[in-house]
């Protein structure tokens, strides 16, 4: 391993004799030590350890299987570039079965079993919330990519951050702007009658509010629907458009019975991705989505304009121009969301060389060095855009993409700037003891 | 089969306990804690086995009870910023008052009837967590804040999310639930429950009033398993919906049935059992719900009445 800062480079230094006797002193007496020489080497050329806390079973499987994806491809790139700190890292996997429960329980391993440097890798929100109490009793820095607004709420504790991906409050803010001024200004909201459902329920009308246009309606969808017709009628006719973030199985059903009930004469439609993610956008029933738009945090297909560095992320994670697997047209990925897995890693990175992080004894400073952080720059770490990082919430900012789908794929026809989603902090975790 | 004289079956229980408070200091860091947990949860099972075992009841909607501990002793100390003592009992009244009244209406039902009405109940409680998740934090669940999770003596105070702290106070309620269980099931009330399992026709022609009998069953698990969810909120500090789910129900009922029904200390070995192999084949598979499956079905093929109910029916007639 080469060192960056040329330590074992002997021509920088002249070698005298008083120098050459304390260092032979200095060897003897580690030679005496044999127990504190072995540590000091575990120290310095032992992997860097991330528990990856995995939805490889339950109802997040599919992003978890593209989450261990990224994050392979990532932790490779990482190591062939030298490591952090000079030391490899290795990701030790353990399913949390998209359960609270086990999530916690899994946190705990890491901590106490595995004794893992950081957890890392989390997805659907009951997870990352309750894990997170397990996360701060074991004082292990938790890095999740959950786009959820809990930990930018500030009600979970200083050890959990969210630096890789954009939350869902930043994220509604930002399409606000853009679906008044070019879908319509009369918006009727359908959303699942829970948590993920509320966040937009509660976010979006006062955006929307805020540039001239107006929720006149929300249909909340109970979690237990398989069929949708019936709350159609509920959809008020002078609705110019339809923002809709249902999610799960029954979206197909819920497109397909829209696409019944309006027939060629619909509003314009505005969704989240989260609805379609690993779903082929051509798959039967959903042809009713041509011409509507979506919200992508990463755009699934490749786009003419394309960054050199989104070209090597998704060369390095291996999708094709459509967002599938490379080899498998049909394996689509979850491209929105899971480029946050690559940059909380090397937003990782970062802040463990900030903090010349050696091992767990130095969590706090990791802790205090990733509050630090105040801003990514697009690039081979941040492919999916620049990025600004506010310490007191533990949020990353960035760009969304709006995409309208066009031929059976989804073109980016608007990016945002950094500064649409933007909002208050609602708290300060940095106010917290370690 | 024989029955263990009272000092035999106390003396195997207080051994037990003592294991337990012994492994405290030997076990490593991870499966202190994981032990821990699964002494709360084998409280659950204890509270299912009550009426299950004993009673012969079964009920697919003891999730509800669990959550009525965990929601009412975390949302006391959430919502209304009570303490820990005062929060733990208040959960355990939201479980007691909430088996009276799904007792008194399921128990107009029998058999198979029984099993889907407390299903319902509990898919009823289950969204209506979800519907108020303006105060439980539906689906996502809320966080009870580390602060608040100490248990206070005057200036001395106990942080409950201390590996140890919490390790002996689930064993306290462990060892609590499993000595006045034990009472209860050998008290003139527990054989008359189990007489009620045997035979119901037969014990109303006896005299007894086995719609009463059976309401105090219900209560007594009922509390049980919400005593189990409330020790959760507070000893681990997450409550959310998913500990109501249909799932909450089923695996007491799979604990219990591998732990042997009708024992004492089934439902410890079967929480314990289920727990260890998740844990041990997760690390090797993804597919280690297959692996449980199978388990299960060879548990079901070779030890038909759970790991101790074999023991006791072919090997220790005495076990309790």
């Amino acid at each position: 391993m080469t060192d960056k800062n040329g330590f074992f480079d002997l021509s920088k230094s002249t070698l005298t004799r008083r120098t050459a006797l304390k260092g032979l002193a200095a060897g003897a007496g580690l030679g005496l030590a044999p127990g504190f020489v072995r540590y000091s080497q575990a120290q310095s050329s032992a992997p860097i350890k991330i528990g990856f806390q995995s939805h490889r079973t339950g109802i997040g499987a599919a992003y978890g299987r593209w989450y261990e994806k990224t994050t392979a491809a990532a932790v490779k790139a990482i190591n062939a570039a030298g490591g952090i700190n000079g030391r490899q890292v290795e990701v030790i996997i353990e399913d949390d079965g998209t359960d609270p429960g086990r999530g916690a329980e899994v946190v705990g391993k890491f901590a106490t079993q595995h004794k893992t440097d950081i957890v890392f890798g989390t997805l659907f929100s009951h997870v990352v919330i309750g894990s997170a109490p397990a996360a701060g009793e074991n004082k292990m820095p938790y890095f999740v990519v959950s786009e959820g607004h809990h930990v930018a709420s500030t009600k979970l504790n200083r050890y959990v951050f969210q630096p890789g991906i954009t939350d869902v409050k930043s994220q509604i803010e930002s399409m606000a702007p853009w679906i008044a001024a070019n879908a319509g200004k009369k918006v009727t909201q359908i959303f699942p009658d829970f948590a993920f459902g509320y966040d937009h329920r509660d976010y979006l009308p006062p955006a929307l509010k805020a540039q001239g246009a107006d929720v006149i309606a929300q249909i909340a969808i109970p979690p237990t629907e398989s069929s949708f017709t019936k709350f159609f009628p509920q959809i008020p006719a002078e609705t110019e458009v339809i923002y809709h973030v249902m999610v799960g199985p029954a979206v197909l059903t819920f497109v397909k019975e829209l696409g019944e009930f309006y027939g060629p004469n619909r509003p314009q439609l505005f969704g989240f991705i989260d609805s379609l993610e690993a779903t082929d956008i051509n798959s039967p029933g959903l042809e009713f989505l041509d011409g509507s738009h979506f919200w992508e945090g990463s755009p699934r297909y490749a786009q003419a304009d394309d960054s050199v560095a989104q070209k090597a992320y998704r060369t390095a994670v291996g999708i094709d121009d459509n967002g599938a697997a490379v080899g498998d047209p049909k394996d689509v990925s979850t491209a929105a969301h899971m480029f946050g897995c690559w940059e909380t890693l090397y937003v990782v990175k970062k802040a463990m060389e900030d903090a010349g992080y050696k091992g767990p004894e130095d969590r706090a400073k990791l802790v205090e060095a990733t509050e630090a952080l105040t801003e990514f720059a697009e690039g081979p770490e941040h492919p999916q855009g620049p990025k600004t990082f506010n310490g007191k919430i533990h949020q990353c900012f960035g760009i969304q993409n709006i995409s309208k789908v066009e031929g059976g794929k989804l073109k980016v026809v608007h990016k945002t700037k950094i500064e649409d989603g933007l909002y208050e902090a609602e708290g300060d975790y940095t106010t917290q003891a370690l | 089969m024989s029955e263990a004289s009272p000092a035999k079956a106390y003396s195997l229980h207080l051994g037990v306990i003592a294991l337990l408070f012994v492994l405290s200091f030997l076990l490593p860091e991870y499966y202190h804690g994981l032990l821990a947990r699964i002494m709360v949860l084998a409280v659950f099972a204890m509270g299912y086995n009550m009426l299950f075992g004993y009673v012969g009841l079964l009920s697919l909607g003891h999730a509800m009870f669990f959550a009525a501990g965990l929601y009412g002793a975390g949302l006391a100390v959430i919502q209304l910023g009570w303490g820990v003592p005062l929060a733990f009992l208040g959960g355990i009244a939201c479980g007691a008052v909430l088996a009276l009244l799904i007792g008194l209406l399921a128990l107009r039902t029998t058999g198979v009837a029984f099993m889907i009405v407390t299903m319902m109940f509990a898919q009823v409680f289950y969204l209506l967590i979800l519907y108020f998740a303006t105060w439980t934090g539906g689906d996502q669940g809320m966080v009870v804040p580390q602060p608040a999770r100490v248990l206070s003596f005057g200036a001395t105070s106990l942080e409950l999310t201390n590996p140890t702290v919490r390790y002996m106070t689930a064993l306290g309620l462990f060892s609590i639930v499993l000595l006045v269980t034990s009472a209860i099931v050998r008290s003139r009330y527990g054989r008359v429950l189990v007489a009620i399992r045997e035979n119901e026709e037969r014990t109303k022609m006896l005299g007894y009033d086995t719609f009463s009998n059976k309401l105090a069953a219900v209560v007594i698990s009922g509390t049980i398993c919400a005593a189990s969810g409330a020790a959760y909120a507070l000893l681990f500090g997450y409550i959310g919906s998913s500990f109501a789910s249909v799932q909450y129900s089923i695996l007491p009922l799979l604990w219990v049935l591998l732990g042997g029904a009708a024992t004492t200390l089934g439902p410890l070995i079967g929480t314990l059992f289920m727990y260890y192999v998740i844990d041990i084949t997760s690390g090797y598979t993804s597919a280690y719900l297959l692996i449980v499956g199978i388990a299960l079905i060879l548990l079901v093929l070779f030890f038909p009445k759970g790991i101790l109910g074999s023991i006791r029916q072919r090997w220790l007639g005495w076990l309790p």
